[in-house]
């Protein structure tokens, strides 16, 4: 087939990197999902509930506008974000967890200011910024977008998301284990110590370079595992690809959207992703299986 | 299997829960753990399935240290049937009793035909094997509570430790879970809230009161009105059971009493 040379730089150098980006995204948010619900058995853990990602926001933020990390080179922006990240689901698993028992109102509760806190820091550092960054950057911490897809950035968040789910798949009895609560994972021989270390270090990792690459995009991590328990069970063995199927699917058809809709201008990817998940994640409260506070612990 | 339990001391959060508890059950001896709420019953079986580790004291398998071993050395000795709380992701019967294969399993090692033929078996040996595909959800507090037997039978474990396994049940799913407890041959450790299920399945039983072991024997040895007086703080009448020939504590209230004239009857006196 004849393509005209703009054809062929639309297709291969702008669409098919952004759409590769989006799977990866939308992949490694879903996976990201699997991980954390499983660390704090809860299913309305997400990322972005829990304000992971704002965590990572700040991490990148400082790197770019201050140059933070700059020893690590090409690799300070993920360093960052995920730095950020591990800092806040640490913070966010230990208040959690204060006073022994911990209940879906605490985590969330938690997820809820720390993310407040954090989404306020990001902002502030970008609008104290040296130079003209400005609003669209708060934005694109905020509210996500794949429009930074080209080739040169696609390997570390691939590898990362590879890596992550093929460690993750290895340890699928383990997470199985946690859902059935920490003790009884421990009489089932997982170390859950150790274990619950890795799980915070994978979706630290996670976390950091998806935001580093995309932003905040919420609400994916929540509602593609929730969708795939549904159709196969909770068992990690089939929860984790086909979770990070459908995120990839869903979020190269999401981005699409978000092209289209308001064509030319473009939305950030992060305000549909949020008109979907909020009702979702609305909905999943008030199902009764959900007694918040008693024994939905 | 052979547990000791040495001379062990438990704190939670700067409150002494056990004090110097020592404990022993034998090979194949099916041993009860008697004592009133809040006695530390539970807290003394978390330290022995390693999830409250003592301040003091030791706990030793086959003279192994338990806290010594790994998570997946104990968990192939030792099975856990804890009184679950709710369980918010929906997973398979089978899913859940295929969990206690874990032990056995290295990273990706799926499962194979051995595997799937031992938790068809455990589901047999409960009556549970018609449910395999339910839901975990969907099912009574006796087939949850069989189900996870099922789980610690897949562990091959030697040693069984149950956590009051018959509360909340029926009944007839109480004497049912015994009996499989009972029949399956293994060295059993179980806390127990009703004394007359105590003295019917139990071998040897440990009475605990605020964190101290009090006393222990054969429940002939150690069900007696003045024990059950002094640690559960009630009035008994104590006799051997017509049929099982076992121990049978009848509690009563001085508040509720049989009149003087109906007794008499009652007594055969004329």
């Amino acid at each position: 087939m004849d393509w005209s040379k703009g054809e062929q730089t639309i297709i291969w150098d702008i669409r098919f990197p952004r759409v590769l980006l989006g799977a990866i995204v939308g992949a490694g948010l879903s996976v990201v999902g699997v991980a954390i619900q499983s660390l704090v058995r809860n299913s309305l853990a997400d990322p972005y509930v829990l304000g992971v990602s704002s965590g990572a926001s700040v991490g990148a933020t400082l790197v770019i506008i201050f140059g933070a990390f700059s020893m690590y080179g090409q690799y300070a922006l993920s360093f960052g974000a995920f730095t950020g990240s591990l800092v806040s689901i640490i913070l966010i698993f230990t208040l959690s967890r204060i006073g022994g028992q911990n209940s879906t109102v605490r985590l969330l509760m938690a997820g809820i200011a720390i993310s407040a806190i954090l989404s306020a820091i990001t902002s502030l550092l970008v609008f104290s910024a040296p130079n003209e960054h400005g609003i669209g950057t708060v934005l694109f911490w905020l509210s996500g977008s794949l429009a930074g897809g080209k080739w040169e950035y696609l390997t570390i968040p691939t590898l990362i998301v590879v890596i992550c789910l093929i460690v993750l798949m290895a340890q699928y009895r383990s997470l199985n284990a946690m859902l059935m609560g920490e003790e009884s994972a421990g009489t089932l021989g997982v170390n859950t110590v150790q274990f619950r270390k890795l799980l915070l270090v994978i979706t630290a990792l996670l976390t950091g370079v998806i935001v580093s690459i995309a932003g905040s995009i919420g609400f994916v991590g929540l509602m593609m595992p929730h969708i795939v328990r549904v159709m196969v069970g909770s068992d990690h063995r089939r929860v984790l690809p086909v979770s990070a199927l459908f995120g990839a699917i869903f979020l190269i058809w999401v981005d699409v959207v978000a092209r289209l809709a308001f064509a030319p201008e473009e939305l950030p990817i992060g305000i549909l992703t949020a008109l979907c998940g909020g009702p979702f994640f609305i909905w999943l409260m008030l199902r009764s299986s959900y007694s918040f506070g008693g024994s939905g612990r | 299997m052979n547990l000791q339990v040495e001379n062990i001391s438990v704190e939670l959060e700067k409150k002494g829960i056990l004090r110097n508890v020592s404990l022993e059950v034998r090979s194949g001896e099916f041993v009860g753990l008697i004592g009133p709420n809040g006695s530390g019953k539970s807290t003394l079986l978390k330290s022995i399935y390693r999830v409250l580790k003592p301040r003091s004291g030791w706990i030793t398998l086959d003279g192994d240290d338990v806290y010594k071993l790994t998570s997946r050395q104990n968990a192939q000795r030792m099975a856990a049937v804890r009184q679950e709380t709710s369980v918010e992701f929906d997973f398979s019967v089978t899913e859940i009793v295929n969990m206690g294969r874990a032990p056995h399993k290295r990273l990706f090692q799926s499962d194979n035909a051995e595997d799937v033929r031992i938790c068809e078996e455990a589901l047999q040996r409960v009556g549970m094997h018609t449910y395999a595909d339910r839901s975990f959800f969907t099912l009574s507090g006796g087939e949850k509570q069989r189900v996870l037997i099922a789980r610690a039978l897949v562990q091959q474990a030697q040693f069984l430790v149950l956590d009051e396994p018959t509360n909340h049940l029926d009944v007839r799913y109480q004497l049912q879970v015994m009996d499989l407890v009972k029949n399956l041959g293994i060295t059993v450790l179980s806390s127990l809230h009703d004394l007359n299920i105590a003295a019917m399945y139990c071998d040897r039983l440990y009475v605990i009161s605020e964190g101290e072991i009090v006393t222990s024997g054969t429940p002939e040895e150690v069900l007696t009105p003045n024990l059950i007086r002094d640690v559960f703080g009630v009035e008994t009448e104590v006799t051997t059971h017509p049929i099982t020939g076992k121990k049978h504590v009848y509690f009563y209230s001085e508040a509720i009493r049989v009149k003087p004239s109906i007794q008499k009857v009652m007594s055969g006196a004329n």
